[in-house]
This record gives C-alpha cells, sequence and structure tokens, in this order.
C-alpha cells in the first residue's frame, strides 16, 4: 500500500511543474502570444529560487524569488515582441538560450551546495490518515497552488469578463483593437503572467523536486510544457490530464527500468512522450471544438496604425 | 463653447469636421477635409477607392490620429484619442470587414463592447429584445463563426445600437447583402433616423445613396470636391463627381447560337466535404461554361463561392477527377499548373497572399504564376529565369491595363488594392486563356479600373473563350453575364439568360428561396 501511495506522490511532483508552467503558457497563447522562452523562464527561476533560499536559509523566499526573476525574464520577451514587435518564435527561442546561458553563470557558485526544500503540508490529524491522508493533505505546497492554478485559470477564462476580453484579443486583435480594447496592455500581463508562472514552476524543481542546484537542471520540461498546452487544445483541465499522464508514464517507465524489463532504456524513456501525445490527440478528436478554441491570432505580431 | 474655436455653431450640428488631414509617408489621404453632420440625417460620403473615405472614418472613430485639423461634437471641440473614446462620445462603428470573433458566441461579441460589466445573460436578453423590436432577429447563443455575413453584420448593428449612439458610421454596409437584406436595413436606417439619430453612409453603390441618403459629401483624391442632395442628381452625375470625368459605359454585345458553342469548362456533379467546421460543403454542382459567354456565379459571401474556386481553380484537387473538365480533358485531379496548362486561367478574390506575393516585385508575381506555361518565353536553358523578358511581358501589362505605381518594378503589396487587380487579372488576361475563372473582379477597385477589368473580360469571351465570375456585386453581374447562377448554401442554381434575370429573382435565390426557375432555362447538357 505503502509503495503505491509514494508512486502516486512521486507522479504527483514530477506533473506539478508541467503543469504550472503549461498553465501560464496558456493564458499567454490564449491572448494570441507564442512565448517560446518557457524553457529559459523556468530555469532562471530554477536558479533564483535556488540561490535565494540557499543564500537566506528560507525556501519561502527562494519561492518568490523564483517567481518574480519568472516574470522579470519574460518581461523581456514582453517588450521585444510587443512593444517592438518583433519574431515571436525567434524572440522565445533565444529567451530560451539566454536563460540556460545565463542560469549556468549564475549558478556556478550554487553546484553542489545543499539547498532548503519546501516542508510538506503537515495538518495534525488528517496527514496521518492512511493513505489519502499523504495525497490529499501531505504533500508540498506547490501542488495545492497547481491545482488551485487551474481551477482559477478556468474560471477567469471562461466566466470572467476579463478572461473574455483576453480570449477575443486571441482570435483577432484587429477587431479586439477596433473596439477599443487594449491589446498591447492585456498581452504585457498575460505574458508577465506566464513568466511568474514559469518561474514558479522552475522553483518547484530547485525547492521541491531535487533541492539543489544542477545546469540545466529544467532538463526539457519548457518544451514538453509548450507541447501539451497545443496538444490539450488550450483548454486547463485537458492541460492537467496532460501533465499527470505524462508523470505517471514518465514514473511508471522509471520503476520499469529499475525492475529490469527486457526492454531497451531508450524505447522506456520515450513512452511518457508517446503517451501523452496519443491520449491528447484522441481526447482532441472534436474538430469544431478545436478549432474553437484555438487562438486564430497566435503568433503574429500586432501593430495598430497611428 | 470653446470661444474662440469656431464661429458659426447654430448646434444643428451633431458633428462637424474642419480642415481634417492625414498624412502617410509622401501621401496625403486625406486633405483638409471638411465635413458638417446634421442631428437626424443621412449623410451619404462617396468616393472611389482610395479617396480617402476609410482613412477619414477612422479619424473620426480614433483608430487613426489626424495630423492637422479640428472635430467639433454638439459644438464642443473634441480629440478622438481612440476607439474608446469615440464611444464615450456617442459615435458608433459597423466595420466592413466585420470586427468580430468567430469564435465566440453573438452574445459574447456584443458584451466585450459593452464596457458596464453586465452578465452575459442579462446582454444576451437585451441584444434579442432590440434585435426583434428592430426586424434584425438574431440568436445570441450562436456562433459567429455558423453564421451568414448578413446575420453577422446584424450583430454588428445591435452591438452598435446597444451603446445608444448619436452617429452610426456604417462602412459599406449593403457589399454582402440580398437585395431584400439590404431593404430591410434601409428600413433600419430609417427608423433610426426618425428617432434623430444621425448616419454616415459610406457607399459606392449610386442607387441606394440616391434612395435613402439626405446629402452627401463627394471625396476625391483625399480632397472634398461637392456636396450635394443626392436625390437631385443622377447616378451618372454622382458618379462624375467621384470620377472626376465620364465612367465609360461597358458594352455587351449579345451572343447568338451559344447553345451549339462547344462547353470549354465543363463542371460535374462537384462535391466537396466542408475543410474546416466554419466552411461549407460543396452539393453536386454542375455547370457548362461555353466558348464565347460569361457566366456570373451570384451570392451572399460565404455560401460556397471560395470553396467552389479552389475546387475549379485546382487549390483544392478532386477525388473524381471528371468532376472538373477543361477543354474537354479531365481535370479535377491536376493541380492549379496543370489546369493552366490545359488554358485556363485563374484569378482569386484575395489578391495579397493568392493572386500575388506581397514582398515580391510585379514581374517576379508573372514569372510565378506563369512559369510553366509560358516556359519558353520566360524560362532558359539550365532553368535561367529570362529577366528581361520577364520585365517586358509585366510593362507590357502594367500599360495594356493602366496600372498606376510609384516605382518601375514595385512590390505587390506597395500598389493599392485597384491597381494590384488590374495587375493580377492583366496578368491572366494577356495569356488569352481559353477558360478564365474570376472570384471578385472588382471588389474594392474604383469605378474606372472597375469598368476597365469587365470591359475585358466581355471581350475575352468575345474573342471565343468561356469566362466564369463570382461575384458578390449584383450589378457587376448584370452588367457583364450573358448567364447569371446563384450559389446558396453551397448549392449552385441553373443558370438563368440575363433576358430573364431580375434582381428579385436573382435575390431570392440568394436569400434560399427554392430554385423553381429550372423549367424557364435552356440548360442543354
Amino acid at each position: 500500500m505503502d509503495i503505491t501511495v509514494n508512486i502516486l506522490l512521486t507522479i504527483a511532483t514530477a506533473a506539478t511543474p508541467l503543469l504550472i508552467a503549461a498553465i501560464g503558457e496558456l493564458v499567454v497563447e490564449r491572448s494570441g502570444v507564442l512565448n517560446l522562452g518557457v524553457e529559459g523562464m523556468m530555469i532562471m527561476g530554477a536558479v533564483a529560487g535556488f540561490g535565494a533560499g540557499y543564500l537566506t536559509g528560507s525556501p519561502w523566499i527562494g519561492l518568490l524569488a523564483a517567481i518574480a526573476m519568472g516574470a522579470l525574464f519574460s518581461l523581456l520577451f514582453a517588450v521585444m515582441t510587443l512593444s517592438l514587435a518583433t519574431n515571436q518564435v525567434a524572440t522565445g527561442l533565444s529567451l530560451t538560450l539566454l536563460g540556460l546561458g545565463l542560469s549556468g553563470m549564475m549558478g556556478t557558485s550554487f553546484v553542489g551546495q545543499p539547498g532548503v526544500r519546501l516542508p510538506n503540508l503537515d495538518i495534525p490529524g488528517l496527514s496521518s490518515i492512511p493513505i489519502v491522508g499523504k495525497l490529499i493533505f501531505g504533500q508540498d505546497p506547490i501542488f495545492y497552488i497547481s491545482i488551485a492554478l487551474t481551477a482559477a485559470v478556468t474560471w477567469f477564462l471562461f466566466k470572467t469578463r476579463t478572461g473574455l476580453t483576453l480570449r477575443s484579443i486571441g482570435d483577432s486583435h484587429t477587431s479586439a483593437h477596433a473596439l477599443g480594447i487594449k491589446v498591447i496592455r492585456y498581452r504585457y500581463l498575460a505574458v508577465i503572467f506566464g513568466g511568474a508562472c514559469a518561474g514558479l514552476a522552475g522553483g518547484h524543481l530547485s525547492l521541491v523536486y531535487t533541492p539543489q542546484w544542477v545546469e540545466n537542471m529544467s532538463a526539457g520540461r519548457g518544451w514538453i510544457a509548450l507541447a501539451l498546452v497545443v496538444f490539450a487544445s488550450w483548454r486547463p483541465w485537458r492541460v492537467l490530464a496532460g501533465a499527470y499522464i505524462f508523470g505517471a508514464v514518465w514514473i511508471g517507465q522509471l520503476h520499469a527500468q529499475a525492475f529490469g524489463i527486457p526492454v531497451p532504456s531508450q524505447m522506456l524513456s520515450s513512452l511518457p512522450y508517446l503517451a501523452t501525445v496519443v491520449v491528447l490527440v484522441l481526447i482532441s478528436r472534436n474538430k469544431r471544438l478545436t478549432m474553437m478554441n484555438t487562438p486564430a491570432s497566435l503568433g503574429q505580431p500586432f501593430v495598430p496604425d497611428r | 463653447m470653446g470661444g474662440t474655436v469656431s464661429a458659426n455653431h447654430d448646434g444643428t450640428n451633431l458633428l462637424e469636421v474642419r480642415g481634417l488631414t492625414k498624412i502617410f509617408g509622401t501621401l496625403t489621404a486625406c486633405d483638409h477635409i471638411d465635413l458638417n453632420i446634421a442631428k437626424g440625417e443621412i449623410h451619404a460620403l462617396l468616393g472611389e477607392n482610395g479617396a480617402g473615405k476609410s482613412t477619414l472614418v477612422k479619424m473620426l472613430f480614433g483608430s487613426l490620429e489626424p495630423n492637422s485639423g479640428e472635430i467639433f461634437w454638439n459644438g464642443q471641440a473634441v480629440r478622438i484619442t481612440s476607439p474608446g473614446a469615440a464611444k464615450k462620445l456617442g459615435i458608433g462603428m459597423v466595420f466592413q470587414h466585420f470586427s468580430l470573433f468567430e469564435a465566440l458566441t453573438a452574445a459574447e461579441n456584443i458584451a466585450l463592447s459593452l464596457d458596464d460589466g453586465s452578465p452575459i445573460s442579462s446582454i444576451a436578453a437585451k441584444a434579442r429584445a432590440l434585435s426583434f423590436s428592430y426586424g434584425l432577429p438574431l440568436d445570441p447563443e450562436s456562433l459567429v463563426g455558423d453564421l451568414s455575413v448578413g446575420e453577422r453584420q446584424r450583430i454588428e448593428i445591435i452591438r452598435c445600437l446597444l451603446q445608444t449612439p448619436q452617429l452610426i458610421i456604417l462602412d459599406e454596409p449593403t457589399s454582402v447583402l440580398t437585395p431584400q437584406e439590404a431593404d430591410k436595413l434601409f428600413e433600419t436606417l430609417e427608423r433610426l433616423r426618425s428617432e434623430g439619430k444621425s448616419i454616415l453612409y459610406i457607399s459606392h453603390r449610386l442607387e441606394e445613396v440616391k434612395r435613402i441618403c439626405d446629402r452627401a459629401t463627394v471625396l476625391r483624391h483625399g480632397k472634398v470636391v461637392g456636396h450635394c442632395n443626392p436625390r437631385e442628381e443622377t447616378a451618372a452625375s454622382l458618379a462624375r463627381m467621384m470620377v472626376g470625368n465620364e465612367v465609360q459605359a461597358v458594352e455587351r454585345a449579345p451572343v447568338e447560337g451559344i447553345e451549339t458553342a462547344p462547353s470549354l469548362l465543363e463542371i460535374r456533379n462537384l462535391s466537396r466535404k466542408p475543410a474546416t467546421p466554419f466552411s461549407i460543403a460543396l452539393k453536386n454542382i454542375s455547370l457548362d461554361v461555353r466558348a464565347g459567354e460569361v457566366i456570373g456565379i451570384a451570392g451572399v459571401a460565404g455560401n460556397g463561392q471560395g470553396e467552389f474556386f479552389e475546387s475549379v481553380s485546382g487549390e483544392v484537387q478532386q477525388h473524381d477527377a471528371a468532376s472538373v473538365r477543361i477543354r474537354g480533358k479531365n481535370a479535377g485531379g491536376l493541380t492549379i499548373t496543370g489546369r493552366r496548362l490545359l488554358g485556363a486561367a485563374f484569378v482569386p478574390e484575395e489578391r495579397l497572399g493568392h493572386g500575388a506575393a506581397p514582398r515580391m516585385k510585379l514581374s517576379e508575381n508573372l514569372l510565378l504564376s506563369r512559369h510553366a506555361t509560358d516556359g519558353k518565353a520566360f524560362v532558359g536553358t539550365g532553368g535561367m529565369v529570362k529577366g528581361a523578358a520577364v520585365y517586358a511581358a509585366s510593362q507590357r501589362i502594367i500599360e495594356a491595363m493602366d496600372v498606376r505605381k510609384s516605382a518601375p518594378d514595385p512590390e505587390a503589396a506597395a500598389l493599392s488594392g485597384g491597381n494590384l487587380q488590374k495587375f493580377i487579372v492583366g496578368r491572366e488576361l494577356d495569356r488569352r486563356p481559353s477558360v478564365m475563372v474570376v472570384n471578385q473582379p472588382t471588389w474594392g477597385v474604383d469605378a474606372g479600373a472597375a469598368a476597365h477589368i469587365r470591359q475585358a473580360l466581355i471581350e475575352l469571351s468575345r474573342s471565343g473563350s468561356a469566362v466564369l465570375v463570382i461575384s458578390q456585386d449584383l450589378d457587376e453581374l448584370f452588367e457583364i453575364s450573358d448567364a447569371i447562377a446563384v450559389m446558396h448554401n453551397g448549392e449552385l442554381s441553373r443558370p438563368m439568360p440575363i433576358a430573364e434575370a431580375t434582381f428579385e429573382k436573382v435575390g431570392l435565390l440568394m436569400g434560399g428561396a427554392e430554385p423553381g426557375h429550372a423549367e424557364h432555362t435552356l440548360e442543354t447538357a
């Protein structure tokens, strides 16, 4: 029984950073901006989170630093693509490259240092209920944030007027501008929100997942988060499903490798990607729903004529 | 009142514009425009394409900033810095290219333009009530992407009315409507006028301006060239004011014995599934276009004309090779180039992106579409392009079609829409194709150039080619066609000889009435 609980806990821990980064990027893309810099913002969040935690001794300060760094880094992207109308794909790619390099440089003195870890939730009585106690009441704080974030973003996008406005900008920025909606301002806020989420996801890596600093420790998770958003057809709960499928198969194949199953390890390592793609493709078969949810102006720079 | 600003406000003018000027680079799009709109009048703004109508309206609605000039609203000097500011003053706008969001419902679209934060359900109820009271029924829950163009325009109008504007600007509102839908719109406008609202009505359709407008301001090359009462003018005199000289009437000699002429373009049972959730399925379309005739296809935009053109041109190929036959050969499975090699030529609706590559020069665009059919002339040994020959040919087309441009061989995107269209049509005519298929030949083209293009299409047919024209402009189709068929919801009616066709008959078919006219026609398939 304990093994099952532990496996479920590790799945949640593996899925959480993907989920948070993907939810942030979902909001960005719903506003019509494609930020390929998720990986870079994530690793910057990881190094800032570890550094601040290590220097102050407080994982909570580390967490705030991770969020702030992600937001700050995304601001660079926002200024370039929104105010200067540069190509979003190229700018996003360079943001990733910059983040990977810069974080490596900033983190040289952190390598091998012991980090601080965010404590798991511990509610006396509740957390010690067998099985469900640990799963529901005994996980790290970011896990709860990630679930709350998914619910909040769903509510924001589909139930609030501001969310409707954001979606409309993603559908057609020229129409939105013609209605007098401040396209650039909304997009700035969306991009910064996405950056903060990516930073938080990075903070999860260096403050919860493996509380230490290793160069390039985001290990492609930013890219997976980006893919999840598209395969989930820009819908928050599908992103959550995708993140957990990925996490589950990821943990499953690790265990399978440990048991020595006679399948080449490379094959097993590719399974999570394959499974996530297959499942999400299957659930987005409804073309009409996909069309309705795809932000039609995604990736197009907006330059209002004045 | 603002003391020194201006002397002659007598309180009847809702909007006064003094010396409004907008300069783009070296082009003065609006040059010291003066305009008065009184309370409770329908004021027409007339002018050819590129005369500065859209620029002027954008300045009034706050999406462009004037370089100089003043705007007075109820006698007060105002600066309209954004569409939001215009809405606050009480200026509403119904756009020519709809500013709707396809993936959202009608109610959500309306909610986006209201800033009061009331819940969507109450907005939907209000929109429904208002739409019925104006006789423009509307289902607020429907998805815009599923709606016809006429229905979309209703949303725009209802959205505009819900903001209770004093001045409503309508930009070419009837270009997408059936004649019956347009009548409905005119009733609405007259009712709004009787409620004391002012309307600025932009159009190039002179008959309807004469019918509903109280006054007109005419623009030419960015300047006001005259004010008039359209009811006292004739369509010809209005056209003269707009163009600056006489517009040549298009001449169409009647054709004899067309029934025995060979059919150069045969379409047999052409069907196509919708490519996207928002596009139309084509249902069993059959049509013959014979040597020497022009067939027009009428229809409200979005009824499958785009899909039909793609299938005929080869942008999308068919499984059934016999569904499209060009000069007696099966062409359904061929690409555009394959069909061109059979002697066909195509002019798509979208000028930039389909008809021409925007950032390439005119000569390069010529080569792109004709490298296969004119391989010998344009491409030498080893695949080397004969630059001089291509350039000479493009200059020949530019001269033949009177394309106005700023450089000897400019990029396609640097030309105005009308001039680029003249070049694209000219590029295909220059080949003397035996089958010519054109989608919206004169969309957004000024009257002079449109007459030129139409005459050229008629002459091509009279020299023995088969010409198929898809257009939303009924005036145009009646001017050039020998027979008119109507497309509605992916189905094509049988062609009606022009002698039997009336606006009313065609309009009913466009609106989806049962095609009970078939017994009159002379289809000899």
